[in-house]
């Protein structure tokens, strides 16, 4: 194993890491709430993903094997950096790959692959309070919590209901733990709430600015609010991937032209890659 | 790394502080996360006895300055205090609602779980974690365990446990989401029972 001289293994001191990995522990015990936790300075800017990095850097064993994705991607800026930064503090191995991944920390994305058993999500989280904008003083948010007093959230869905005829939140959409905690998913798309209810992995979220940590167990309850006469439903699109032809992946649409020209292709590029590779070995 | 049998002075913690207390780490989340699951001890360790190998493994990985870990009788040995002083840094308690970890090393005459701090609606995550010591976690009386980390439905034959026990974990899984939790520890095997985990006897 060769790290970075000079730095602990995984960046972060013994005293930091066992400090969050109490507030992990505590954090899947009591699926959804959100445990206060002594978030460090990150050699990264807060919003880059200092959470989802303490997090991970807490976690991580030289065994592991890292993929990190940025709004689907590999290969863009923050998830090359993130995954650069492991590499080099804790000389582990890092993949592209969703199956051959240990621990997939990323930002605003749920990979299209099923996850498996054993497998550890870490969620990098700019906003972990779900009541944050409907309610500013953290002592009530603490106290709604404590009661399980989620009206409020009900009132804004019906607000949407009211003024657009449709629940119009389709990013970070709120959702219920266990039948106990309402809890913000990070600015997922709405498309990925569903692979988290009963996902046979474990969920960790982190946010560093904020200091907060939570999680979902697996085989854990994960129900987006809704009403009954306005369930919870996906984004659907009317267009096939451009470049795999995927019609069941969550597609960008990607401007090609000032002339108005766009196409639709796979967020997930790991999962668009491979389609396209199987497609070319084919024919 | 030679193993050291001196019967009095201080035993080694772990051979490499960094990365077994990772690995221990890691052993307690797949447990904590998957309540029911045996997980075995990834390293070799030898601690002053009454403590097993896996109970004084969680202390390391776990504890530091601060977190006051409170000790039952059985545990409250100078060699056990002086290791988990040396090793840890912990400040040791007498008031086990004071702890944030405790450590029992004979289950059959642990305290109630109420005697320990269940957190506050507020704060639930401020409760103490209970490491115990059971005599085995496979031939006991066998436990149907339900809620978050299992699938169907999981089983975990720990024992032995006062007659009273069931009803302390009903009791303390009605807390919720106040509640203590409890790692389990047997030999080089851990297994946990976080408080959201439902027991049926």
């Amino acid at each position: 194993m060769t790290h970075a001289t000079g730095y602990n293994f995984a960046y972060l001191d013994e005293q930091t890491k066992r400090m969050i990995r109490r507030a992990i522990l505590k954090a899947v015990a009591i699926p959804g709430y959100q445990v206060p936790f002594g978030s460090r300075e990150m050699p990264l800017p807060y919003g880059w993903g200092t959470g989802g990095i303490q997090v991970t850097a807490a976690v991580i064993g030289a065994d592991d094997t890292l993929k990190v994705i940025d709004q689907g991607a590999d290969d863009t800026t923050n998830a090359v950096s993130i995954r650069r930064f492991f590499a080099r503090t804790a000389g582990i191995a890092t993949t592209e790959r969703t199956e051959a991944a240990t621990i997939i920390q990323t930002r605003h994305r749920i990979p299209e692959t099923p996850l498996a058993e054993g497998q550890i999500l870490v969620y990098q989280v700019p906003i972990p309070e779900p009541l944050r904008w409907l309610e500013p003083r953290e002592t009530e948010t603490r106290k709604m919590h404590a009661l399980a007093d989620y009206g409020v959230m009900h009132v804004k869905l019906y607000e949407d209901i009211a003024r657009f005829g449709r629940i119009a939140t389709t990013y970070d959409y709120p959702v219920l733990v266990n039948g106990r905690y309402l809890m913000r998913p990070s600015p997922i798309p709405k498309f990925d709430n569903p692979k988290m209810h009963m996902s046979p992995a474990l969920q960790l979220f982190g946010a560093g600015r904020e200091k907060r940590i939570y999680a979902v167990p697996p085989y854990t309850a994960v129900k987006s609010l809704d009403f009954d006469d306005h369930p919870f439903e996906v984004q659907a699109w009317d267009q096939a991937c451009a470049l795999c032809g995927a019609t069941d992946s969550f597609l960008d649409e990607v401007v090609t032209d000032d002339k108005g020209g766009r196409m639709y292709v796979c967020s997930d590029t790991d999962y668009c890659g491979r389609r396209r590779e199987a497609q070319e070995a084919a024919q | 790394m030679t193993a050291v049998h001196a019967t009095d002075g201080l035993l080694p913690g772990f051979a490499d502080p960094v990365l077994d207390s990772q690995r221990v780490f890691r052993a307690v989340l797949e447990a904590t996360a998957r309540p029911g699951t045996l997980v075995e001890l990834p390293l070799h360790l030898e601690p002053p006895a009454p403590l097993d190998a896996a109970t004084a493994a969680v202390m390391l990985a776990l504890a530091d300055y601060e977190t006051p870990l409170w000790l039952d009788g059985t545990a409250a040995t100078d060699a056990v205090a002086e290791y988990l002083r040396f090793h840890c840094g912990c400040p040791l308690v007498s008031d086990p609602a004071a702890a944030a970890f405790a450590l029992i090393a004979d289950a059959s005459i642990m305290p109630p779980l109420a005697a320990f701090h269940a957190g506050s609606d507020e704060y639930p995550d401020r409760s103490t974690t209970l490491v115990i010591q059971v005599a085995t976690l496979t031939a006991g009386e066998p436990v149907e365990l339900s809620g978050p980390g299992i699938r169907d439905s999981a089983r975990l034959a720990a024992g032995a446990f006062p007659p009273d026990f069931p009803r302390w974990v009903a009791a303390n899984h009605e807390l919720f989401p106040r509640g203590v939790d409890l790692v389990l520890a047997s030999g080089r095997s851990l297994a946990a029972l976080p408080r959201s985990t439902r027991l049926e006897w």
